[in-house]
């Protein structure tokens, strides 16, 4: 048992370590690396451009995608050495927000359902950040329940016109592209009835609105679709397929392992070692020490659980289930953490204005922004099924829409 | 980086299951709860044979001189199969205390008839309530001989010798406390078992009358002594708490998927799905720090104590969630005597307490995350 690396993990640590010493934004690091959860902003550029500008360096030099192929854009990479770079990235990799589903998700989707000459075309710019892609799946219909989705796809001659609306789409106002998810046989039962498509988001039809979250910001899009063509030979996979199509999508979203998971109790410990209660400082006040030291059991199993993946992938295994339980313990203990930090603040926990409340409104802004965590990607509560199905093999729901054609099933709950 | 048990690890973990399937099944733990016998003679008679109670010990003081990585897969297993030996208070206490602190003589002594098992040890170290600290021990050590009452001291009945924390000193400091090894059945002890939570592990009440008492370590370190002794035990019994929380999962899975209620397998229900998977959370989240323990444990890294708090805290959080949801994963019949759920849920909080309980670790933990930070 060692956290060492092996002759070969090292030389490649080294190598990156080197490349990024010399090569990554300097000028920002300390403004990264005290970004959390809700304040990821940079003051004096806009992040989005650093973002880009980063990730067309690390491509120049070979550093963008490494799992990737190389003939797409990437650098061939194992995955040990993905989780390497992403370890030697550091705060830096902040950076890569904004590409994770393009990267995560539409670039394996891609690889795995388009045409030769489509993937030789669209991957690299999406590898080097030139091109951002965004994921259509989710429905004001259809959001845990993503099968029940009913934007129609119909075909008319060699194109596939397009009628909907998608919701929850990450960066749809930024995306050049994108991967959909449509309806194209409501006669049949839902899961039967999908295709899937790549599309320009510039299409004419296709219009994004921000959503207004409930913590203020807008990262989220609706997207409406009217009367959109796309050809047929942007489809991905089979006509009828697209609910496989799209677990590829999703089993690839999972399987980013070793990504550090946000828990905010780093940020609530070194908080809590300056702060000063009435009477004494907080780190000795014996309920603080209960609340501090339960969280901390938890990031640091995160942490372990995390690095047991890792050592299964640097020994060429498969990581077991173990890392399915990440999203589903930060996500409500970064809402707690932030609870706790504005408890210890009293009153003046309610401003949260920058200029104006503690540590610039860090824990405020962990506070609004963290109900989404818990949301997106998978609920709690789908997150809990996928554990209690997939690896304590507890038989699924009783579906009781599975055998109904899906323009037989109902609509509305009341009246 | 391979933060994982090794393959021969593993092997043994998988004979040490085998062994345990076969010698400690359900029927032979309830021997033991039931009074039949104070702990399972034959049991621990076969696990001297296995080699597991001198795993960690050196060859040459008739060990198996493996290491704590062996010990801690042992442990799970033992753990997984509630087993009803001195295991623990044995071991991962007397044992280790021995090892660190025991001379030349003492570890001759004792170390060999430890893995041979013909000698059950214990720590002694609480008077009453409360948790560890210098300040609670009043019994005394003077010319050689102590006086005062222990209790609980764990398989404090069954034992052959003990490691006594006893007061040497009044400056109110770490340093008056001093540890003493006793030949139990030397005389000047009054031995009374008291009934507890667990009755699969003893706990006795243990009065010195002028009892003859040998100094293990220097005088004055006792209190040094013991909280490394504490943070090994830590996560040794972790791994215990590890195997229970699995086990007590898996028999709420099994049962999930074996009942059937409303015309459904009651495990297709989401209440009882997401308990489940709750469950898996923690028993996950206490397996991964275990491992941290583990590692610290085995390399004797300068992160032991914080690693040691971290997993003593996780693990008994774990083995108390499973065990509980378990019984009621169960319901009605999870709280008959006669399905086994109530053993490991009187184990898990049994095992909470033992070392000092969450608070403590809780409030030990963060002091020792400051203390690295400062450093």
């Amino acid at each position: 048992m060692n956290f060492d690396d092996t002759p070969q993990e090292a030389e490649f640590r080294a190598t990156a370590r080197a490349w990024i010493a010399a090569s990554a934004p300097k000028q920002y690091e300390e403004e990264l690396r005290k970004s959390s959860l809700g304040r990821t902003q940079l003051k004096n550029a806009n992040i989005l451009e650093v973002a880009k500008a980063w990730q067309k360096k690390k491509a120049d030099a070979g550093w963008a995608c490494l799992h990737w192929p190389k003939e797409y854009g990437g650098r061939g990479s194992s995955p040990i050495e993905r989780v390497i770079w992403q370890q030697e990235e550091g705060p830096f990799g902040q950076l890569s927000r904004m590409f994770i589903i393009g990267h995560g998700m539409c670039g394996p989707t891609m690889m795995a359902f388009a045409r030769e000459e489509h993937k030789r075309a669209y991957l690299p710019p999406l590898a080097s950040g030139e091109k951002v892609w965004c994921q259509l799946f989710s429905e004001p219909a259809g959001g845990s329940d993503v099968a029940g989705l009913r934007t129609r796809a119909e075909k008319d001659g060699d194109d596939w016109v397009i009628n909907g609306q998608k919701i929850w789409t990450s960066g749809a106002h930024y995306s050049d592209y994108g991967i959909l998810l449509t309806r194209t046989d409501p006669t049949v039962p839902k899961h039967k009835g999908l295709t899937m498509f790549f599309l320009d988001m510039k299409s004419p039809g296709v219009e994004v609105r921000p959503i207004k979250q409930a913590s203020g910001a807008s990262d989220f899009n609706e997207v409406y679709f009217t009367n959109v063509r796309i050809p047929d030979h942007q489809r991905l996979g089979e006509v009828g397929d697209g609910w496989n199509v799209s677990l590829t999508t999703l089993m690839n979203e999972r399987s980013a392992i070793g990504a550090a998971v946000s828990t905010g109790f780093p940020e609530l410990f070194e908080y809590c070692s300056s702060l000063m209660l009435d009477d004494g400082p907080a780190i000795e006040d014996r309920a603080v020490r209960s609340k501090l030291a339960n969280w901390a059991v938890k990031a640091s199993g995160l942490k372990y659980t995390s690095m047991r993946a890792i050592s299964a992938l640097s020994k060429g295994e498969r990581p077991g289930p173990e890392n399915s339980i990440g999203k589903l313990v930060a996500g409500s203990m970064i809402q707690d953490v932030a609870t706790y930090a504005l408890d210890l603040q009293g009153a003046a926990g309610v401003i949260s204005g920058p200029e104006d409340s503690e540590l610039a409104g860090r824990f405020q802004a962990m506070l609004l922004r963290a109900p989404g965590t818990r949301v997106e990607g998978g609920t709690d509560e789908i997150m809990r099924n996928i554990i209690a199905e997939r690896v304590l093999g507890l038989p699924g729901d009783i579906r009781v829409d599975k055998d109904v054609p899906f323009n037989k099933i109902p609509t509305k709950g009341r009246g | 980086m391979n933060f994982d048990f090794s393959d021969d690890q593993k092997q043994l973990r998988d004979q040490a299951r085998k062994f345990l399937t076969e010698k400690c099944s359900p029927k032979a733990v309830r021997a033991v709860l039931d009074g039949k016998a104070p702990y399972d003679k034959e049991l621990w008679k076969g696990l001297a044979e296995m080699g597991f109670l001198g795993v960690a010990i050196p060859e040459d003081f008739g060990g198996a001189g493996a290491g704590h990585l062996e010990l801690c897969v042992i442990a799970e297993e033992m753990g997984r199969a509630n087993a009803p030996v001195p295991f623990s208070s044995t071991v991962y206490l007397a044992a280790e205390a021995l090892l660190i602190a025991g001379n030349e003589a003492q570890k001759k002594k004792w170390l060999p008839a430890i893995a041979s098992g013909e000698a059950i040890g214990t720590l002694a170290l609480f008077e009453d309530k409360g948790n560890p600290s210098p300040k609670t021990i009043k019994l005394t050590a003077a010319n050689g001989v102590l006086n005062g009452v222990k209790k609980p001291v764990a398989d404090g009945a069954i034992a052959d010798f003990a490691l006594v924390a006893a007061r040497t000193g009044s400056s109110g400091r770490d340093g008056d406390i001093s540890l003493f090894i006793v030949d139990l059945k030397d005389g000047g002890v009054e031995v009374k078992s008291l009934t507890n939570l667990d009755p699969t592990r003893g706990q006795a009440e243990i009065t010195f009358r002028d009892c003859k008492a040998e100094l293990l370590g220097a005088a004055g370190e006792g209190w040094s002594i013991l909280t490394q002794v504490l943070d090994r035990a830590a996560v040794l019994c972790a791994f215990e708490q590890v195997g229970g929380s699995d086990r007590a999962l898996e028999m709420g899975r099994d049962y999930a998927l074996d009942r059937i209620a409303f015309g459904r397998q009651i495990g297709s229900f989401q209440a009882v799905k997401h308990m489940l998977a709750d469950m898996y959370v923690s028993a996950t989240l206490a397996r991964s720090n275990s491992y941290y323990g583990a590692w610290a444990l085995s390399t004797n890294a300068a992160e032991l104590p914080e690693a040691a708090a971290a997993a003593r805290i996780s693990a008994t959080q774990a083995f108390q969630h499973c065990a509980k949801n378990n019984i009621q994963v169960h319901g009605g019949m999870g709280f008959t005597w006669e399905f086994d759920c109530h053993m490991y849920y009187r184990r898990a909080n049994a095992m909470a307490l033992g070392l000092g309980s969450l608070s403590y670790w809780e409030d030990q933990l963060i002091d020792r995350m400051r203390k690295k930070n400062a450093a």
